[in-house]
C-alpha cells in the first residue's frame, strides 16, 4: 500500500516537471549536447557528409589568431563594462533613494535606456560618434577646438566606444535592483549608526554596502553573463571592424557559423564559450559566497 | 430541413471544388531581401500581385526575409530543414556558396527554347560575370547596382573649378581633392576632397580602384584571388594615400551609413558609394549635384553588386517552370523599368532602358543614366567559393591597412595566403 502511494506521488512528480523539463531540454540541453558532438565533426557542405574528425577544430582554434584576439577582446570589454556599470548602479541608486526634487523623473531618466532595443540605441549611438557632424565632435570641436575623431573606425578607439554604450545601457537596469535592495535596509541600522556618531562614508561601507551583497551578487552574476552576450550594437556600430579590433566571441561565433556557413567551428567556438561561462559562473558563486550574508 | 441539408451540400461540394482547384495551381514561395530605402518592398509585393492577378494558375507568395545577410541565412537554414523556398533574391556574389551547398540549380534546364536562350544574352554581361559559372546560369540579374562618384557642384565652384566637370583620373580626383580640402583657422579640416567609405565591407570601393588599376581580384571558377597582384597593392597604396599622403580624405575607417549624409552636410565635395543612394540624393542634397563614372587609372572600372534570383532545388519541374515564367515576367522592360525608378538599381537589361517609361524618366534625371553607361567598364563582384570567409580576410587585411597597422603588401599577402588555404580544396 505505501508502495502504491509512493509510486502515485513519483508519477504526479514527474508530470508535473514535464513541461519544463521538456522546454528545457529542447531549447537548452539538447542543443548543447549536439553542440558538443558537432565540434567533433567537419562541416557538412552540399553532397559532403561530415565526417568525425577528432579534436582538429580544437587545434584550429588555438592555431586562430582572430580567436585569440576575440577572446582578449571579450576580456577587456568586460574589464571595462562590469566594474563601471555596477559603480555606476550603486551610485544612482544611492542618489535617486534620496528625497529630492523630481526623483521619479530622474529615475525614469537612467531606467529609460533599459527600455529602448540595443538595435535602436546603436543606431542613435552611431550619429553620436560620427566623425565631422556627430554630436560629440560638435561639442569638443566647439569648446576645445579639437578636430574631427573617428572613434569607431580606429582600432585603438573602436572596442572602447563600444564599452561606453554598453555601461550606458546596462547601470539603469542593475540600477532598479539596487534601488529595490535599499529600501529593503531597515532605516533603524542607518539611525543607530548616526547616533554612534559615524559618517555617511562609513554607514555605506560597514552598513548599506554589505547588506548590498546579494543584490551585487546577483548584478555581478548578470554583468558578466550579458559582457559575452550583450552584442547586437557591434552590428550596428563596427560589424566587428576595423580588422575585428572590436568583435567579441559570441559576435565572431555568429560570424563564423551563419555568415561562412563553418558551422563545425562555429559549435567548437561555442563549447569554448560555454566552458568559458560555466567556469566563470561556478568561480563566482565559489568566490562570492564567503562574502555575502543572506538574511 | 432537406433545403438545408442540400445547401450544406453544394456549399461542401464548392468548397472541396475549389481547394481542388487551388492544389492545382503552382504554389511559390519567394524570398527576397530589401537593402535600399524607399519603396523597395512594396514595389515587389506590387509587382508580384500583379502577376498573380494576371495569372490565376500561380500562387506566388512573397516573402520580406531582412537585409542579404538575412535572407541567405534564412534560404540556407530553411533548404537544410527541407522546407527550401522556390525562388529567392540573393547576393550575386553568394552563388558558389549556394552551389558548395547545392542548394541551387541551374536556370538552363528550364530556358530550352531558342527564344529562351536569347533571353538570357539579353542581359549586361557585367552583370552576368556573377551569374554564370561552368557554361551554366545560376542567377538572373534584378537588384543590380555599381558604385558611382557623387560631386557636390556648389563647392566645386567654390574653389574654382568647373561645377560640371567631374575628375576623369585618379590624378585628377587628387588634384581637384586638394582644391576642395578646406581647413578652419586652427587647421581642422571643415570639407573633405573625396569619401570613399570603408566600413564593414571595404572590398567592394576598393575594387573599383583595384579594376582601373588593372587588375582582377578573382577569377571566373571562384577558385583563385589575386590579392597581392602589385597592382591590387598599388591601389591599396593610392587608398591610403589619399589619406596620409595627399589629406584629401578623412583617415581611419570610413562610415558608410553616415557617407551621404556627410555629402548632404558639406563635409565632403565628393563620395563614392552605391547607385542604389541616387533617389535618395536626389531628395536631400540641399545642392545641386553630379554623379560620374569612377575616375581611370590605366582604365575605367567598377565592380557590379546587389541581388540575383536563384532557383532552389527540391522543387518540382512545374514549380521551376512557373518560377522561370516569373522571373522572364518580372525582368521584362515594363516591370523593369517600375522596379528602377522606384529604387534607383540598373535595369539588368538594355531593353528595358529604350522603353518610353525609361527614357522619360532619364530625360528628366539624366544622372541614372551613368550607371548605365558604366556597365561597359564594369567587372564581376569579388565572389570565391567559401565567399563570405573569403572576402572576410580580405576585408580585415584592407582595414588593417587603412588604419595603418600593416603595411599594403604584407598585409595584401598574408591575405592571399590564407585565401589559398580556403580555396586549395577547391581547384
Amino acid at each position: 500500500m505505501r508502495g502504491l502511494v509512493f509510486r502515485r506521488e513519483w508519477i504526479t512528480g514527474w508530470l508535473l516537471l514535464l513541461p519544463a523539463l521538456v522546454f528545457l531540454f529542447a531549447f537548452t540541453h539538447i542543443p548543447a549536447v549536439t553542440t558538443i558532438l558537432n565540434s567533433f565533426f567537419s562541416t557538412p557542405r552540399g553532397r559532403r557528409q561530415a565526417k568525425f574528425i577528432g579534436l582538429d577544430n580544437y587545434e584550429r582554434m588555438i592555431g586562430d589568431p582572430v580567436f585569440w584576439k576575440v577572446l582578449w577582446n571579450n576580456l577587456w570589454f568586460a574589464l571595462g563594462t562590469i566594474p563601471v556599470s555596477v559603480a555606476l548602479a550603486i551610485v544612482m541608486a544611492l542618489w535617486v533613494n534620496e528625497k529630492l526634487l523630481g526623483r521619479s523623473f530622474v529615475r525614469m531618466a537612467y531606467f529609460t535606456p533599459t527600455v529602448l532595443p540595443l538595435i535602436a540605441v546603436a543606431n542613435i549611438w552611431l550619429f553620436f560618434y560620427t566623425p565631422g557632424f556627430g554630436l560629440f565632435d560638435q561639442i569638443t570641436g566647439f569648446l576645445f577646438g579639437w578636430p574631427a575623431t573617428n572613434y569607431l573606425g580606429d582600432p585603438d578607439t573602436a572596442l572602447n566606444a563600444i564599452i561606453v554604450v554598453t555601461v550606458w545601457k546596462e547601470a539603469g537596469f542593475f540600477m532598479i535592483f539596487y534601488l529595490a535592495a535599499l529600501q529593503s535596509i531597515p532605516v533603524n541600522l542607518k539611525e543607530a549608526a548616526q547616533i554612534e556618531g559615524a559618517g555617511r562614508w562609513t554607514i555605506f561601507r560597514r552598513i548599506t554596502f554589505p547588506l548590498l551583497m546579494p543584490t551585487t551578487l546577483f548584478v555581478c552574476v548578470n554583468a558578466v553573463i550579458n559582457s559575452f552576450r550583450l552584442v547586437d550594437h557591434i552590428f550596428i556600430l563596427t560589424d566587428g571592424g576595423p580588422d575585428n579590433a572590436s568583435a567579441l566571441l559570441l559576435f565572431y561565433i555568429y560570424e563564423v557559423a551563419f555568415r561562412f556557413w563553418e558551422t563545425a567551428y562555429g559549435a567548437t567556438l561555442t563549447v569554448a564559450l560555454l566552458i568559458l561561462l560555466s567556469l566563470l559562473a561556478i568561480s563566482q558563486f565559489f568566490f562570492f559566497d564567503r562574502k555575502v550574508h543572506y538574511k | 430541413m432537406l433545403k438545408s441539408f442540400l445547401l450544406k451540400a453544394v456549399a461542401a461540394t464548392a468548397l472541396s471544388f475549389s481547394t481542388w482547384a487551388s492544389a492545382q495551381a503552382v504554389d511559390l514561395q519567394f524570398y527576397f531581401p530589401v537593402a535600399v530605402g524607399g519603396k523597395a518592398a512594396e514595389t515587389i509585393q506590387g509587382l508580384t500581385d500583379e502577376y498573380a492577378a494576371q495569372n490565376p494558375d500561380v500562387t506566388i507568395d512573397a516573402v520580406y526575409a531582412g537585409s542579404y545577410q538575412d535572407t541567405v541565412a534564412k534560404a540556407i537554414t530553411a533548404s537544410r530543414g527541407g522546407n527550401p523556398p522556390q525562388l529567392s533574391v540573393i547576393l550575386s556574389v553568394d552563388m558558389f556558396t549556394l552551389i558548395d551547398e547545392d542548394l541551387i540549380v541551374p536556370f538552363d534546364d528550364y530556358l530550352t527554347t531558342d527564344e529562351d536562350k536569347k533571353w538570357v544574352d539579353g542581359f549586361y554581361p557585367a552583370f552576368m560575370e556573377n551569374s554564370q559559372t561552368g557554361g551554366k546560369t545560376y542567377g538572373i540579374p534584378f537588384q543590380r547596382s555599381t558604385p558611382v562618384l557623387y560631386w557636390n557642384k556648389e563647392a566645386f565652384e567654390a574653389a574654382g573649378l568647373d561645377p560640371e566637370v567631374a575628375p576623369a583620373t585618379w590624378d585628377e580626383m587628387v588634384e581637384f581633392g586638394k582644391k576642395l580640402t578646406k581647413k578652419d583657422a586652427s587647421g581642422n579640416v571643415t570639407q573633405w576632397g573625396v569619401r570613399i567609405p570603408s566600413s564593414g565591407f571595404p572590398y567592394w570601393l576598393f575594387q573599383g580602384l583595384a579594376i582601373e588599376n588593372g587588375a582582377i581580384l578573382a577569377n571566373a571558377e571562384g577558385n583563385k584571388t589575386n590579392f597581392d597582384d602589385p597592382k591590387v597593392v598599388e591601389a591599396l597604396q593610392f587608398l591610403v594615400d589619399l589619406s596620409t599622403e595627399y589629406e584629401i580624405m578623412a583617415p581611419g575607417i570610413v562610415e558608410w551609413g553616415a557617407t551621404p549624409k556627410a555629402f548632404f552636410e558639406g563635409q565632403t565635395a565628393m563620395m563614392w558609394t552605391s547607385t542604389g543612394n541616387l533617389t535618395n540624393v536626389r531628395d536631400n542634397a540641399p545642392f545641386k549635384f553630379g554623379v560620374a563614372m569612377l575616375p581611370e587609372k590605366v582604365q575605367r572600372g567598377a565592380p557590379t553588386g546587389g541581388g540575383n534570383f536563384y532557383l532552389f532545388k527540391g522543387a518540382s519541374d512545374e514549380q521551376n517552370k512557373a518560377a522561370v515564367k516569373f522571373v522572364q515576367w518580372i525582368t521584362a522592360p515594363e516591370q523593369s523599368a517600375k522596379w528602377t525608378i522606384a529604387t534607383g538599381y540598373v535595369a539588368p537589361r538594355p531593353e528595358t532602358w529604350e522603353t518610353e517609361t525609361m527614357k522619360a524618366y532619364a530625360a528628366d534625371f539624366a544622372p541614372a543614366l551613368v550607371a548605365r553607361d558604366q556597365l561597359e567598364f564594369a567587372k564581376a563582384e569579388l565572389s570565391t567559393y567559401q565567399n563570405q570567409r573569403v572576402t572576410g580576410i580580405f576585408n580585415d587585411a584592407l582595414a588593417a591597412v587603412i588604419t595603418g597597422k600593416k603595411d599594403a603588401a604584407t598585409a595584401l599577402k598574408e591575405a592571399q595566403a590564407e585565401a589559398d588555404k580556403i580555396l586549395a580544396e577547391y581547384r
